[in-house]
């Protein structure tokens, strides 16, 4: 299949681009609003077409753990599900993180806490970036802000995940899955035969072939001195992470007065907020982070360097603020906007709270 | 050429298959698109709306305030959205049923009997396609009818293809009544 | 006769396993693991599956199975032992996929990963050993404690107005239609070693041809967590185990 341009809904997009992409198996449970992932894939058969494996599994909790087999066999693997079905799979998370194993996982985040709203949200930043799960670790988290981006990070979080052997995150919102925008689908990438996966990952639990030694997958060591060094291994590793794959976008933030930080389809909302306050004479630069995690410090830190204030604007009540405030050390204002339980700010809405939390103070 | 346009009735008037039809459209014409639905329990039976942009350049928020065009196909969306018509925009809505119609004066309104049209062409299923043939007559941006008709090709079903001439007719009807 | 002339490779009636790795087990004196373990890897061995064969490994006693039998091996979170094979078997059809669980990773926590993959027909064999109590945390009730059977919590012995009925997990297995074989075995003396090894044989045939979930339930001993003597063990499990869990087939299609 080549190249080709189509008008997709975002959760539509990731089912085509996991096939594009070349993954091996999808394991799935319904939730709103992301069902339209395994709806897709069900309906594209791809175990006809590229040999992919698609399931609808029991619950979250067996599919994120057929994801953790998957993975351990060295296939190339993901999951979907929405902000309920997401903190079920948090178990399986951290034991793929600290099995050290390629995984993506897709979170189409709705609002909470418990079964909240199936509107969209911004609400599982703190759990997508500060672990999630029990034990020290951390996810490579990717926040889309359009329908291609959602396309383009499946193929860009299981690349990251197979480079560093860690979970990927795609963390996108009810907006960027339920809306339909122009994607352009990447060529068909073949997936790797069994002589590939076995070159690429070495360590994978597939059977002994050929008389090899034996792999073990596993997160358990109960010799603590052996335990403190593999985590210190995960922490190299991040550190690692941190200094290469760092992504972000800056829109304007030369000659503006204020800076709003903002990311996914939020971003996009500031970018139409900025305009309108660009009638009104208010100069808005913009960073939105790609990567929240490794997050963009020193770019904000920088992007900063002569602002008047910054506004962080999530659908949340102040979670990514944290990190700003962190990259900025207090050395100008730091202010949060957000709405809450599944309602999305409009335009106007962002230059009134920064007119009021910013400029009027 | 920018047209930020909302389209909004009840669940079951074909207002999220005309929205994509519009953005396939678009599509098929080199613009950038998007289509942004409510969703959830909403489809089913209780108001739907759906935002539609076309444009030269590339989208910024696929959220707005306030509309290009607005077509209300229910009182309740009719209350809703014609106050969020930009001035010198267009309001668009279906006179069937409606008891309260909208006074502003720095917009151009057009209200239609869509569903008597959609009566005479006698298959109730072309309803939204004779919306759209009056929202294509007002927008200002005029979408050439080739690249309507594929984009019609691309968001049906290829089983639904033999349906594209009555949804022709009922395009060019929409363009009639909303001229008259 | 000397005794060069005794030790030769023709007089030879036992020797531990290939497949069997030569370290110490964890396992206590007594424990029916170390038993299962020898039969899985002679039959993983005699059959030619060595580099076919992928076993998960559950939490509780078994966690360590993965460092007694020479294949590759996935830990599996408590539980989800299942749903890991299902993947694995799934994404590698031409291996056999064994799953090796407890009965609180079979019967409590994964009761639902369990079931499902069973009802689905996974190609693969579940080992479930049932020892009626929670070994690896310290002789807890598990799903399958009989009635009136005193463990750490149920110090005065298991009551159903507190804490149910024994759970008959394999019996139910039996009822679904993705399983083709389920049977209930013991490894208490040679015959019933035997018979566990033929069960154990059959449910990898299964496997291989693709016939669906095969469910191989061990009736075990727990001296430690009984606090009875190996000996003692034996018996008290002939006495109160198998009239709750009667050996044999309870399905072979």
């Amino acid at each position: 299949m080549k190249e080709e341009v189509r008008l997709m809904k975002g959760n539509e997009a990731i089912a085509h681009a996991a096939i594009r992409f070349g993954f091996d198996g999808y394991f799935g449970y319904p939730i709103t609003p992301q069902s339209e992932v395994l709806e897709t894939l069900e309906e594209l058969m791809p175990w006809e077409t590229t040999g992919m494996t698609v399931l609808q599994a029991e619950s979250e909790v067996a599919a994120i753990n057929m994801v953790y087999g998957g993975a351990a066999s060295g296939k190339a693997v993901m999951t979907s599900s929405s902000s309920p079905g997401v903190s079920l799979k948090q178990e399986g998370i951290s034991y793929i993180a600290a099995a050290s194993l390629p995984a993506l996982i897709l979170n189409v985040m709705r609002g909470g806490p418990g079964l909240g709203t199936i509107q969209p949200s911004q609400a599982d930043y703190f759990q997508a970036t500060k672990g999630g799960g029990h034990g020290d670790y951390h996810l490579i988290v990717l926040a889309p802000s359009t329908v291609q981006e959602m396309v383009d990070f499946v193929g860009l979080g299981m690349d990251l995940a197979f480079k560093y052997c860690t979970p990927s995150m795609i963390l996108a919102d009810g907006i960027v899955g339920q809306m339909m925008e122009k994607v352009v689908l990447p060529e068909q990438r073949p997936r790797r035969t069994e002589e590939e996966i076995r070159k690429q990952c070495p360590w994978a639990a597939d059977g002994r072939k050929g008389g090899r030694k034996r792999n073990v997958v596993t997160s358990l060591e109960l010799e603590s001195s052996r335990m403190e060094v593999i985590n210190h291994q995960l922490q190299e590793r991040y550190r690692e992470i941190e200094k290469n794959e760092t992504r972000w976008e800056e829109i304007d933030v030369e000659g503006a007065d204020y800076l709003i930080v903002a990311f996914g389809s939020i971003a996009r909302i500031c970018t139409k907020a900025k305009e309108m306050a660009a009638e009104k004479g208010i100069k808005i630069g913009i960073v939105r982070p790609i990567t929240l995690w490794p997050f963009p410090t020193d770019a904000i830190r920088k992007a900063a360097e002569g602002k008047k204030g910054i506004l962080c604007v999530e659908l949340n009540a102040g979670q990514m603020i944290e990190d700003v405030r962190l990259a900025v050390h207090d050395a100008i204002p730091v202010e949060h906007f957000g709405r809450l339980g599944g309602i999305i700010p409009s335009p106007d809405e962002v230059v009134v709270a920064l007119e009021e939390k910013l400029i009027n103070k | 050429m920018k047209e930020e346009i909302i389209i909004a009735g009840f669940g079951g008037q074909g207002v999220l298959s005309m929205g994509k039809i519009l953005a396939y459209s678009g599509l098929m014409d080199d613009k950038e698109v998007t289509w942004m639905p409510s969703y959830g329990p909403e489809q089913r039976g209780g108001t739907a709306n759906v935002t539609v942009i076309l444009s030269d350049e590339k989208i910024s928020s696929p959220v707005l305030d306030s509309y290009d065009i607005v077509i209300a196909l229910n009182q309740q969306s009719l209350d809703k959205f014609a106050p969020k018509v930009k001035p010198g925009g267009i309001l668009i809505f279906d006179t069937n049923g409606i008891h309260n119609r909208p006074n502003r004066t720095d917009i151009e309104i057009y209200p239609i009997d869509a569903m008597d049209a959609t009566l005479e062409i006698g298959n109730s299923k072309a309803y939204n396609m004779v919306v759209m043939g009056a929202l294509l007559e007002a927008m200002p941006y005029k979408l050439p009818m080739e690249n309507v008709i594929r984009g019609l090709k691309k968001s049906l079903p290829e089983r639904h293809h033999k349906l594209i001439p009555l949804n022709e007719k009922a395009i060019e009807k929409g363009r009639e009544i909303l001229k008259k | 006769m000397d005794i060069k002339d005794i030790i030769r490779p023709e007089n030879k009636v036992y020797s531990k396993p290939e497949l069997l790795e030569e370290v110490h087990m964890h396992y206590c004196p007594g424990c029916s693991h170390g038993v299962i373990h020898k039969l899985l890897a002679e039959v993983i061995a005699e059959m030619g599956l060595t580099e076919k064969t992928i076993g998960v490994s559950p939490v509780g006693c078994a966690v360590f199975a993965y460092n007694y039998i020479d294949v590759d091996w996935v830990e599996a979170a408590h539980g989800r032992a299942p749903a890991v094979a299902t993947a694995v078997s799934r994404l590698w059809p031409e291996n056999v996929v064994f799953t090796y669980q407890g009965d609180g990773d079979m019967s409590a926590i994964g009761t639902a990963e369990s079931i499902h993959a069973a009802n689905r027909g996974e190609n693969i064999v579940m080992v479930f050993v049932n020892n009626a109590i929670y070994g690896m945390t310290g002789g807890q009730m598990a799903p399958t404690t009989l009635l009136g059977q005193k463990t750490a919590t149920t110090p005065y012995g298991r009551r159903v107005d507190l804490n149910g009925h024994p759970l008959e997990i394999t019996n139910l297995m039996a009822l679904l239609d993705g399983t083709c074989y389920v049977t209930r075995q013991s490894v208490h003396t040679p015959a019933n070693v035997r018979k566990t090894k033929a069960a154990l044989k059959k449910a990898f045939e299964n496997a291989l041809a693709k016939k669906g979930t095969s469910v191989v339930e061990v009736v075990a001993t727990c001296n430690s967590g009984w606090k009875l003597s190996p000996e003692k063990s034996n018996e008290w499990m002939a006495e109160n185990m198998f009239p709750k869990y009667p050996l044999g087939d309870l399905k072979d299609e």
